[in-house]
């Protein structure tokens, strides 16, 4: 994963960064001078962001920088104060979370919010709601299409399960499974809506440094079998340096730095956000 | 272990496993239904069940209906309605008006039973489509709003339509439900037979619902509705579905409540009716629609055996309630419902013991229905 190979950025006409193999393609998300007050409290301000069809963007910064914020704006659990979100070249501005979720965004909740007293596999299934089109007298009386669809969407559902070896639980109760395991399940159902864009929120919480690193394969293949983009918030640099493609610093509501793995490492003032000003630098 | 291998055990252990196809499910499920009619009617046509139990058997099927729509609301959908008695009533003056115009009476009277059947599908269906409205009505608001307004809402529903019967005795000259006086004259089409087919058809369609994308759905706005609508699944739209669904039943409930008694008066339909059917759904296990059945069964059947302590039938309510608050808070049966399918898989694969290995069983065990 170390040695993989980062793609040059360039510059949307919008002024956000896109990798070189999704120039001249529509990015799928991009945020103009987003921003969102509570109160008085800018959380956060002029979050400028574009995501190209196939990236995978890291989403960093200190803790209570308003990276959860954005999750929230980007699926309108929050109604955004200012500016706009285009997803697709669509404005999102009259969509309600469940549009957006059918326009393409899908989304995993840092902490975990599953329905814990349903099957593994209904966990999945729940999410492909609105590609089973049979109606209620078809489900009500069994219709031979209602038979259809619940196998298309077994089998879908178990492809899905596949990527992260979780058929073998399908018939468990979702609320018992262990929590790396439930974590990944909240991907698996994100990714049964067929999003275009996947967010996940702090993917690799609570896992431990082997489940990490499979974790990150998984993430790469999702994005190369799907061809998605997807954005991660997550405080595993060994993670975020890893797989994305570009990152964002977020730190007190705005980006502070923009680029590759590479130039954030170095970005002075992301340093300075992590780690604080050198002593002599204040004197 | 690599992505691939994992996949590949986890099939594996599913494999091992005896599974009975769905039509033998399905023809073992009409058997067991088909026997116990047979049972019924053979026990009836006997003189074992008298008329007297005749006509406890008849209520018993009817809090059957009631509780089991109830707790389509309470345990399925996870929302607090407190005015079922409101949708039993309007079902129940609803066919009873429609019945009393047609010449059922008569037919009845007349011995014909057959003849009653078109009449009596007519009479289920209005009182369903009427209650449905209604849910419909109160539904689409209460619903939108997250929290515990269903409940307020629907309490004050039930209270109005008590009233309204109560003092509305005429419309526009014609006398429709004689107010507080009661509608009286009413055919009684209810039969023990009628009755056991509509609690069948009731529990039958209850188990399609819940166990389709619909019932999917339901279920995950109960378990967590911003992860349901962040999925795409529409909240207000699931949410009014199972309610009206409810409505809809309670009105058949009520339907053949009024074809049972002959009369119907609006008092009946107190606040209290509604705690009433409430209880069975808490007593039984909120989401259990076998435990609605049990407790229907036993609250109806309960205070008959004990009508030389009927004063203090309120107390024991409140008492039965209290201690099962303490000892089982979820209820006779939970959230568990009985599937005869999976009890004889369970067999099936305890005498073959085919490949179930040990660690999938744990898994495999505790799944839904």
């Amino acid at each position: 994963m170390a040695d993989r190979q980062h793609g040059k950025l360039y510059p949307l006409p919008s002024q956000n960064m896109v990798l070189e193999r999704d120039l001249g393609k529509m990015p799928v998300l991009e945020c103009r001078r987003l921003g969102i007050n509570f109160g008085g409290l800018a959380a956060v301000s002029e979050f400028d962001l574009g995501i190209g069809p196939t990236e995978i963007t890291g989403l960093i910064g200190p803790n209570g920088a308003g990276k959860t914020t954005v999750f929230n704006l980007l699926t309108k659990v929050y109604e955004p104060t200012t500016g706009s979100i285009l997803l697709n070249g669509k404005d999102t501005a009259k969509m309600s979370t469940i549009e957006l979720n059918k326009a393409g965004i899908a989304r995993t909740f840092q902490n975990i919010r599953l329905f814990k007293n349903m099957s593994v596999e209904d966990n999945v299934k729940v999410a492909m709601d609105h590609s089973i089109h049979c109606g209620l007298g078809t489900a009500l009386f069994r219709l031979p299409r209602y038979w259809k669809e619940e196998s298309d969407a077994h089998e879908r559902a178990m492809d899905l399960l596949g990527i992260f070896g979780l058929q073998g639980m399908a018939n468990a109760k979702a609320g018992s499974l262990p929590y790396g395991a439930q974590r990944r399940l909240e991907i698996v159902r994100a990714l049964a809506t067929n999003p275009s864009l996947l967010l996940l929120d702090e993917p690799a919480a609570g896992m431990n440094p082997a489940e990490t690193s499979e974790l990150m394969e998984v993430i790469s293949h999702i994005r190369d079998e799907f061809q998605i983009a997807i954005l991660l918030i997550e405080h595993d640099m060994n993670l975020v340096m890893g797989i994305c493609d570009g990152i964002a610093v977020l730190n007190f509501g705005r980006i502070i730095a923009k680029g590759t793995p590479e130039d954030i490492q170095n970005n002075p003032a992301v340093i300075e956000a992590y780690l604080g000003r050198k002593k002599e630098a204040k004197s | 272990m690599s992505i691939k291998d994992k996949a590949a055990s986890g099939s594996e252990r599913l494999q091992g496993r005896i599974r009975i196809p769905t039509p033998l499910r399905y023809l073992i499920n009409s058997c067991l239904i088909a026997g116990l009619w047979f049972a019924l009617s053979g026990m009836a046509a006997g003189g074992i069940i008298n008329n007297y139990w005749k006509g406890i058997l008849i209520t018993v099927g009817i809090n059957i209906i009631l509780a089991t729509s109830l707790n389509i609301s309470v345990g399925y959908l996870g929302q607090l309605p407190l005015g079922h008695a409101g949708f039993m009533a309007v079902g129940a003056y609803a066919s009873a008006i429609y019945m009393k115009s047609t010449p059922a009476a008569a037919l009845i009277k007349a011995g014909d039973r057959g003849a009653v059947l078109p009449y009596l599908i007519t009479a289920v269906l209005i009182s369903a489509a009427v209650a449905g409205l209604f849910g419909l009505l109160i539904g689409i608001p209460a619903l939108r709003l997250k929290g515990d307004y269903l409940a307020i809402i629907t309490l004050g529903f039930g209270e109005i339509i008590r009233v309204t019967i109560t003092n509305i005795d005429s419309v526009l000259g014609f006398k429709f439900t004689y107010g507080a006086a009661g509608l009286a004259r009413i055919p009684k089409f209810t039969t023990l037979g009628n009755c056991f087919a509509l609690v069948v058809i009731s529990l039958t369609l209850i188990h399609m619902l819940m166990k389709s994308r619909f019932g999917r759905a339901i279920l995950a706005v109960r378990d967590n509705e911003i992860a349901a609508e962040s999925v795409g699944v529409d909240t207000t739209y699931y949410k009014t579905l199972a309610f009206v669904f409810s409505a809809m039943l309670a009105g058949v409930a009520g339907c053949l409540y009024a074809g049972y008694l002959g009369s119907l008066y609006p008092s009946t339909f107190k606040f209290m009716k509604s705690i009433e059917i409430l209880v069975m759904v808490v007593l039984g296990g909120m989401g259990s629609m076998l435990g609605s059945v049990v407790s229907a069964t036993v609250l109806t059947v309960l205070p008959e055996m004990l009508r030389a302590f009927s004063d203090y039938r309120m107390v024991a309510y409140s008492l039965l309630l209290v201690v099962m608050m303490i000892f089982r808070p979820t209820g006779l049966m939970g959230s568990y419902d009985f599937s005869m399918s999976r009890l004889l898989e369970k067999l099936l694969n305890a005498v073959f013991r085919r490949g179930a290995a040990a660690d999938g069983e744990a898994y495999t065990e505790e799944g839904g229905r």
